[in-house]
């Protein structure tokens, strides 16, 4: 797979955990992608955290307006039946235990489910955005990233970045795998056929948990 | 009650040293006029208080290229990479803040809150210095309420009394910071006459706004 073809891997996977009904915050980048591949018939509400649930597609050329953006400041649509709120509200609703899944990218995630994905001290320091408050407020943490950086891996046992939040991850989903963070580590729930379980493990810091029932990733 | 000003009259309201509030996020919702005209006046030793500092060349990002703050508390600077020099080179002292927590920080200043608890940043470096107090055994974070001398916002229409309409995704950190400020000028599109805007249509109540500036005014 190149790179693109991983990327859209990884966001048909998220996709498909996702149910009607549920409202849904996909970060910046890879995660975007997820609302290309939402399953059919289902109602998906899109929550944008800058101030609006609805989120639609990205305008024709010259029908773009630019008082309604997306988080990443990229000119969106809104759905009928959508809602334009404050920030105050907006994070009331991601803090408040609103939002079913909250989609994100990382640069580190290890298996007490904590992750890191706002700063290299001295190289990256962007600031955290609405990131610390959606990982601690969403019913579901979902990361979704390539499972290595240029070889380097980034499901640790530690993270050494500075954390966005401890123990609120609960999916990892990557070209590699599925993966659930529970008490006892990191489980590999599904494993996409291109890998065997040593490629996998290989990639990967901590011990995968290897289950009796491990599944192929089909998306 | 006379809230309508020039241009002018609002830029000479934000003097060198103020804590000012500006809304919008990445732009969207930046008093972009009033903006533009303090870039241009190099009004300084300011302290920011805004979501974002937007992009280079958009929005309140223009006056971080002039190097107009000398202190910026923000949820976001990486996509304004003149932010990020300044803050590596000590120029300028940046503070970030989870994103929740600045618009409560907003909302406590203006709601005559003492502060707020959040669980947001528990475990994570912006915990250091900050009170933890825990409630019915959950850990949260003692974050203090945020003011400024003026507020800097934007909305679509206001009437003669600054009761402010919105539209799209402008709203974001508008709507509270016009309540944590000392002088609030509200840049708009249109400005209408009292009882022109539906009493059901109001986000913002004029009670909040002092003054209100036409964005378009030549």
């Amino acid at each position: 797979m190149d790179k693109n073809q991983v990327k859209e891997f990884i966001a048909k996977r998220v996709a498909r955990e996702l149910k009607d009904g549920d409202v849904v915050n996909l970060g910046i980048g890879l995660p975007t992608m997820v609302a290309n591949y939402l399953p059919e018939g289902a109602n998906i509400f899109l929550q944008s955290e800058n101030g609006f649930i609805g989120v639609g597609p990205v305008p024709m050329e010259g029908r773009e307006d630019k008082r309604v953006v997306n988080a990443g400041g990229q000119c969106v649509t809104i759905l009928p039946g959508g809602v334009f709120f404050d920030s105050a509200t907006s994070f009331g609703i991601i803090r408040g235990g609103h939002v079913d899944m909250t989609v994100l990218g990382a640069l580190q995630v290890d298996e007490k489910g904590s992750l890191a994905n706002w700063m290299i001290p001295g190289k990256m320091v962007p600031g955290m955005g609405g990131a610390m408050d959606l990982v601690t407020g969403a019913k579901k943490v979902v990361i979704a990233m390539e499972h290595t950086a240029k070889g380097a891996k980034k499901i640790l046992k530690e993270c050494t970045l500075p954390l966005t939040a401890a123990h609120q991850v609960d999916y990892i989903v990557t070209e590699m795998g599925f993966m659930e963070v529970t008490k006892e580590g990191i489980v590999l729930r599904e494993i996409n056929p291109e890998f065997s379980i040593e490629q996998v493990q290989e990639a990967t810091e901590p011990t995968l948990i290897i289950p009796e029932d491990l599944k192929e990733m089909i998306v | 009650m006379h809230k309508r000003i020039t241009i002018e009259e609002a830029l000479d309201k934000v003097q060198d040293g103020m804590t000012i509030m500006v809304g919008g996020f990445l732009g969207c919702g930046n008093p972009h006029r009033l903006i533009e005209e303090l870039s241009k006046r190099g009004v300084k030793d300011l302290t920011l208080i805004c979501n974002d500092t937007s992009f280079p060349d958009y929005g309140v990002g223009k006056m971080v290229v002039n190097k107009q703050f000398k202190k910026i508390i923000a949820s976001h600077v990486g996509t304004n990479p003149e932010t990020g020099r300044q803050m590596n080179e000590k120029e300028t002292e940046v503070v970030l803040v989870p994103q929740g927590t600045l618009a409560e920080q907003v909302r406590a200043g203006g709601a005559g809150l003492g502060g707020i608890l959040t669980p947001t940043g528990v475990g994570t470096v912006v915990e250091e210095g900050k009170q933890k107090l825990t409630v019915d055994g959950v850990e949260y974070l003692l974050e203090k309420p945020l003011r400024a001398d003026v507020a800097l916002i934007a909305a679509q229409t206001a009437d003669e009394f600054g009761n402010l309409v919105y539209f799209g995704a402008t709203r974001n950190f508008n709507n509270i910071m016009a309540t944590a400020a000392d002088i609030v000028i509200a840049e708009v599109e249109e400005i209408v006459a009292v009882g022109e805007i539906d009493p059901n249509h109001v986000v913002t109540p004029g009670i909040f706004v002092s003054h209100i500036v036409n964005g378009g005014e030549k």
